[in-house]
């Protein structure tokens, strides 16, 4: 079997086609440019106009968790190639491409943690593993969660960050939605609680399904949260779209979340959430 | 795709039956192997027939969910509008009998002509319909109705008041109220089963596909336009993610395909 691989196709920092692209460390808001130290030492968040940088997995759980107190769950998942799918390259390289630059097994970590004293188990999605996609190992991560939650009758806070479901298992990421939403409910029907918080971007599969059903939904500010992104939006209906299209501000206007809270806030108010659904237990 | 894959497998074991068995144990374990493998692809659909179910599912003569209801349901009663903002016309719900028994049908409905389709938004559902959906869901609870749940949609509408209206959302609930519901849920997939938009009326006790349609995470289009870069490679995207009902029911995700009549007679509704 000897396969051309081709591994010209696709670079991760490849410019776009309308020039290149800004720098990771670039803020597109504003412009301002910073080290690595400096941006970790403002949570990832533009000291200058508060532009929110996406964070990635492992950095949020430092973030919100208090100290060591976070043990994941579940790490040793991987996928596998249900549909032997193959568009410009293979969906295993795809995989074990995503699994070398995050360093992580999939698009989503789960654990225990506890958040300002307050225990809950979490379940934080990647971007950077293939755009954060949910296929049958999210599914299953995100379920497994929801059942050490109500085993161990704390909270669920869940972070989001995702472009939906997984292309490349098919119809069986499609299947992921209905499994999240009855995890959810299995979560809700042993009196458990879902925080969800929503960062750039929740959209799609995710947005449709378990991220909707939280008791308490939290956006980060600039956040897309649609369920069809603007660019097929404007493509398909050739409609004017909205300066503030599908943003956490937009939706919150429209009563689609309860809050919209700036990433330096996101720690204190998932701790007073906690506080409030322990119901001073 | 089949094609190369089949071809490889072939090759793959022409070489190892050529080898001489010093190991014979392991080889013929391998070749087996390969052999089942090669079973299994030939048994596939190829990639003509996938695209073929792609197009048929999409025929604009196939049987809508209103055919259906004409033919078999009795008393039927369609119920209008989500109580909230409006009705959807591009999702119908309503009471019927079937074969002596009232229960409550939910289904995508595509419109024939220019006018019709236009009316109907081309099958794909707002927010407003799903919320119709649920409220007709929470009636058939209450009554202790049965549901039959047509599928056939595109995808969810893609535009600014959709979403402004919580497409997401809607989706969301539909699944969560679906899941709740005590009585018997039954969903087939007639036409199209086009990615959320499908599953908000799909999550069922027992789900049935029709021989040709198809049931997909993302449209062929939408997923070229994706992994290709070029919605023309629609018919590769197709044959990649198997949105068909022979891979479906392989991969566990529906519980039976209906057969269809011959298409030249299936395609006068």
């Amino acid at each position: 079997m000897s396969e051309r691989i081709d591994v010209s196709i696709e670079h991760k920092h490849a410019p776009s086609d309308d020039g290149a692209r800004p720098h990771p460390n670039t803020c597109p808001s504003c412009g301002s440019h910073y080290r690595d130290d400096e941006l970790a030492e403002h949570l990832n968040v533009c000291p200058h106009c508060g532009h929110h940088f996406p964070v990635h997995a492992r950095e949020r759980i430092l973030q919100l968790t208090d100290e060591d107190s976070f043990v994941e769950e579940a790490a040793e998942l991987r996928s596998d190639d249900p549909l032997g799918f193959f568009d410009l390259r293979p969906y295993t390289e795809r995989l074990a491409e995503a699994e070398l630059s995050t360093g992580l097994g999939e698009a989503m970590v789960i654990g225990r943690a506890a958040i300002e004293d307050e225990p809950c188990q979490l379940a934080v999605m990647e971007f950077g593993f293939m755009g954060g996609s949910m296929g049958r190992v999210v599914g299953e991560k995100f379920a497994r969660a929801c059942e050490g939650a109500a085993e161990r009758g704390v909270p669920l806070v869940s972070v989001t960050t995702t472009g939906g479901a997984r292309m490349q298992e098919g119809i069986l990421s499609l299947m992921q939605l209905p499994r999240t939403v009855c995890a959810v409910e299995d979560l809700h029907d042993s009196g458990g609680t879902l925080i969800s918080v929503m960062a750039h971007p929740t959209t799609a599969g995710v947005l449709a399904s378990f991220a909707s059903l939280g008791d308490v939904i939290v956006a980060e500010p600039g956040a897309l949260l649609s369920f069809t992104g603007p660019r097929v939006v404007q493509q398909t209906t050739r409609e004017k779209l909205p300066e503030d299209f599908g943003l956490a501000e937009a939706n919150y206007r429209h009563g689609h979340v309860d809050s919209i809270v700036p990433r330096p806030e996101l720690r204190p108010t998932l701790g007073r959430l906690l506080r409030l659904f322990a119901n001073g237990r | 795709m089949a094609g190369e894959a089949e071809l490889r497998l072939r090759e793959q074991l022409s070489r190892l039956r050529s080898l001489p068995l010093l190991r014979g144990a392991k080889l013929s374990g391998e070749l087996e192997r390969l052999q089942k493998q090669l079973d299994r692809i030939v048994a596939e659909p190829s990639d003509e027939e996938i695209w073929r179910s792609v197009e048929l599912a999409r025929h604009t003569d196939r049987p809508y969910t209103l055919d259906y209801v004409d033919r078999l349901l009795e008393d039927w009663f369609e119920l209008h509008g989500d109580r909230h903002h409006g009705d959807d016309a591009a999702l119908v719900a309503g009471i019927g009998r079937f074969r002596g028994r009232t229960i409550v049908l939910l289904g995508n409905q595509k419109g024939r002509d220019v006018k019709e389709r236009t009316r109907r938004n081309f099958g794909m559902a707002y927010p407003e319909g799903y919320g119709k959906a649920m409220r007709a869901m929470e009636l058939a609870d209450r009554h202790r109705f049965p549901v039959l749940s047509l599928v056939d949609i595109p995808g969810a509408y893609p535009g600014v008041t959709a979403e402004q209206h919580g497409q997401g959302g809607a989706i969301a609930r539909s699944q969560a109220l679906l899941s709740r519901l005590r009585v018997p849920v039954v969903t087939c997939v007639i036409g199209e089963g086009g990615s959320g938009g499908a599953i908000a009326t799909a999550l069922a006790d027992r789900v049935l596909m029709q021989e040709n349609a198809i049931y997909t995470v993302i449209s062929p289009e939408g997923c070229a336009a994706i992994l290709w870069r070029d919605a023309g490679e629609a018919r590769k995207a197709a044959a990649a993610f198997k949105p068909d009902a022979a891979h479906c029911l392989e991969l566990g995700v529906i519980d039976a395909i209906v057969p269809e009549p011959e298409a030249r007679r299936a395609y006068r509704p």
